[in-house]
């Protein structure tokens, strides 16, 4: 019971970050409808940017904990923003209305091209950070088996809510979000309408990649590590998350990255420690098979 | 980057298309410093910084000097390609193609003399680029006076294509003749066999992506089971290559039939991310299965193929005779030398290379062919017109999963090891690159593109760890360019006002 509820908190913890990443493939899906390829990899660059900035922080001699996380992430979200933006000006908005596979084909050699650039910029091997946040409160004892829930787990945890809840209000009390839902429901008659169609677009991936760049910094501090390729899995898994919840619903990214991050701990907790990533695509393989439209996704309707 | 060019899904992308008329100087130079000013906030905290280990901590250094040089190659290179499009084609080709040549010249005539360039081979590569679009606009511009009906790169396309007629065969009779030519060393052997083996899987690949417009991210899966049959088979039954190579096929086969029927109902980009996690499935797998694949320790040991029964060994056990003997004995005198199983495994690689190709040419006449090609086109009046298109697509997943299935059996058989790490995703990113940069469905594009993107690599191969990175580049660079490939091309058939056709 108390392994099992350990579990649970460190499986909460990894389905947040997962959460935060899927936001990013299930908007831009949700709006031009294609898979960002390159979603996982702009995550990448996230954790590197964040990294790179605790150090430069260190020189500078801000050590102050609570003020340094803020600085990392403000900077963290504008440069990380300003690659989704690039990426999605370069390998994307000119392929608007091509066939369905050229963005996508598109858009793996972006995440090809994104992971070599950053392993020639910043070496190979994993970086490792010092924990900055430890400790943590025990929760119970059960039978010797002592529940612990970390500070950083609280932190992590607490962060994606305020996200969440601000992310929540901006898509549905601004002018931006409905905006974006305009573009989602009927892209040719938003524009017609007067809607800045190629800038919505571009702020829906500058969005996905702030959140991606929040995830890559909590992901950077829990695990204590980041290396070039950290993007490719939990790309995929995010995609995964995306697809369980249903593409294109917000909610349905959260809750899907949540029960992901859960099926991958308790996978791992339980059965087997080398077949968890397994777990994770049969779970796609099946929710693909099986309900296509995710948990809270709306039925697509293919007009002729 | 302050165009405004609105496209919406209905509107077709401006790619090349649009040109600013009447230019504005000013307007051009605060564009580039813009384009210069982006690139700065993207160089600054990746360019700018290097985290570098020391001991058991990571310290942090500072390169700002090549943060503002590459900076500046952006902003100097937005400038010329604006001032192309503004109409300054030929003046900014001129100048280019004289400094190309220029550093070119230097280079051969002393190879430090190239540091006097900033960045080097960067700014070199800006110039070249810079030619290249110069070229290609001034051409398209020329034409577009003319009044032709289709683009410069579409013109490329259909000449290739026309020429393919007469160029195939002088390619097929170098291929057969390559390993004969007196410069034919073990290197160029091993080169041409690592070539037509991305060749033959290129052409597999083809049948689902080209002919039936199923994108499989995971082609990588059938290649692995492959080249794991094969390699059990063999050495558990003790078969040889020519009888285990139409089993490990007929696996893959079965096993593509096994993926594929659950998810061939899914639409285009849901079924590339189903087939990379069932190609990441199968790695894991292997990577974890010790008892039936040894795990990431891999198979050893495999049999390599014999001539007829006679190994390509200098000493064969008693009763055996070996290539080099018989051959000695019947044609004329030769001595061992492991080239002998080179060229022998050239000509088994092209054979199955031209078998896929032959195949794929013939059943592409036939109706299963004829139904793959309309279920790409349009799916939903294939169903009105009584095609199954489960079955249809699934004839493709497995046909095209049984030439991997070969060219796995002969990757084992030829490399006598394998590992889970050869038949990673970028395995397969390559192989759709080979076969959607050559232009979806074209035959001489597969072989074009991985005599470009293989055999390429192979001369460079100091600039390896650019190699991947020029890969990523590129494919995005032809996507934007050619949408399609770049060496498909179809006539239209029917045209609203007849203009003057393509050549």
């Amino acid at each position: 019971m108390a392994y099992f509820l350990q579990q649970m908190i460190n499986g909460l913890t990894v389905g947040s970050m997962f959460g935060l990443i899927a936001i990013g493939y299930t908007m831009v899906y949700g709006i031009i409808g294609m898979v960002n390829f390159a979603h996982g990899d702009i995550f990448m660059v996230g954790g590197f940017i964040a990294i790179i900035a605790f150090m430069v922080l260190g020189l500078l001699g801000i050590t102050w904990v609570p003020l340094a996380l803020l600085c990392i992430l403000i900077l963290g979200m504008a440069f990380t923003a300003l690659h989704g933006w690039v990426v999605e000006r370069v390998a994307y908005r000119p392929l608007r209305g091509s066939n369905r596979l050229a963005p996508l084909i598109s858009a793996i050699g972006m995440s090809i091209f994104l992971q070599n650039y950053v392993q020639l910029l910043q070496g190979a091997r994993n970086k490792a950070l010092p924990p900055i946040i430890s400790g943590g409160i025990e929760v119970m004892d059960m039978g010797g088996f002592a529940v612990k829930l970390g500070y950083m787990q609280i932190v992590i945890v607490g962060l994606t809510i305020v996200l969440m809840i601000g992310f929540t209000l901006l898509i549905s009390r601004t002018s931006l979000g409905r905006q974006q839902r305009a573009c989602e429901q009927d892209m040719k008659m938003a524009w017609l309408l007067g809607v800045d169609v190629d800038r919505t677009i571009a702020l829906t991936f500058v969005m996905g990649a702030g959140l991606a760049a929040v995830a890559g910094l909590v992901w950077l501090m829990y695990y204590g590590v980041i290396d070039f390729f950290v993007g490719y899995l939990a790309g995929i898994k995010a995609f995964t998350a995306a697809v369980l919840g249903g593409i294109g619903s917000l909610p349905g990214a959260m809750l899907g990255g949540i029960l992901i991050g859960l099926i991958d701990t308790l996978w791992a907790g339980y059965f087997s420690n080398e077949y968890h990533d397994v777990a994770t695509f049969a779970v796609l393989v099946l929710v693909l098979i099986f309900r296509p439209t995710g948990l809270l996704g709306k039925p697509e309707i293919e007009k002729v | 980057m302050a165009e405004a060019t609105v496209n919406t899904s209905a509107a077709p992308a401006a790619a090349t298309g649009a040109r600013a008329h009447e230019p504005s100087f000013v307007y051009l130079v605060k564009d580039a410093l813009a384009t210069g000013a982006i690139a700065l906030a993207l160089a600054f905290p990746l360019v700018g910084f290097r985290t570098v280990d020391r001991g058991s901590t990571t310290i942090i250094e500072t390169r700002f000097g090549q943060m503002f040089l590459g900076v500046a190659v952006i902003a100097l290179g937005r400038f010329a390609f604006s001032l192309i499009d503004a109409g300054y084609a030929r003046a900014i080709l001129a100048g280019s193609g004289v400094l190309s040549v220029a550093w070119l010249l230097l280079v051969a005539v002393d190879p430090g003399g190239a540091a006097i360039f900033p960045l080097g081979w960067m700014s070199w590569m800006l110039v070249v680029s810079v030619a290249l679009r110069a070229a290609y606009v001034s051409w398209g511009d020329r034409s577009e006076a003319r009044g032709d009906a289709v683009s410069p790169g579409d013109r490329v396309a259909a000449t290739v294509q026309r020429l393919a007629v007469f160029f195939g065969p002088v390619l097929l009779l170098f291929a057969i003749a390559m390993p004969l030519l007196p410069m034919a060393d073990q290197r160029w052997v091993d080169l041409g066999i690592l070539v037509l083996t991305y060749v033959m899987l290129g052409w597999g690949l083809n049948v689902v992506v080209g002919l039936a417009g199923l994108l499989d991210l995971g082609y990588v899966a059938f290649y692995a089971v492959g080249a794991y049959s094969y390699a059990i088979i063999a050495k558990t039954f003790g078969l040889n290559f020519w009888e285990a190579l139409p089993m490990a096929g007929g696996l893959a086969a079965m096993f593509g039939v096994l993926l594929g029927f659950p998810v061939l109902r899914l639409r285009g980009d849901y079924l590339a991310i189903v087939t990379l996690g069932f190609g990441e499935i199968v790695r894991v797998v292997l990577l974890n299965w010790n008892e039936l694949s040894n795990g990431p320790k891999g198979i050893g040991e495999i049999p390599r193929p014999s001539f007829f029964g006679m190994p390509f060994t200098p000493a064969p056990p008693q009763g055996v005779t070996s290539f080099h003997q018989w051959f000695s004995a019947h044609l004329w005198e030769i001595g061992f030398s492991p080239i002998q199983r080179a060229v022998y495994l050239y000509y088994i690689i092209l054979l199955l290379a031209l078998l896929t190709n032959i195949f794929t040419l013939r059943i592409r006449k036939l109706p299963i062919g004829r139904a793959w090609e309309a279920l790409r086109e349009d799916e939903i009046a294939c169903r009105a017109l009584g095609i199954n298109p489960t079955n249809t697509k699934l004839t493709a997943f497995a046909i095209g999963a049984m030439f991997g299935g070969f060219a796995g059996s002969f990757f084992a058989t030829r490399q006598g090891f394998i590992s889970p790490e050869s038949f990673n995703f970028i395995e397969s990113a390559i192989i759709l690159a080979i076969v959607v940069l050559g232009g979806m469905g074209s035959q001489i594009g597969v072989v074009i593109a991985s005599i470009v993107l293989i055999g390429g690599p192979e001369w460079f191969r100091d600039l390896e760890s650019y190699r991947m990175l020029a890969f990523g580049g590129l494919m995005v660079l032809i996507m934007i360019w050619r949408p399609q490939g770049l060496l498909a091309f179809r006539e239209p058939t029917i045209l609203l006002k007849p203009k003057a056709g393509p050549p």
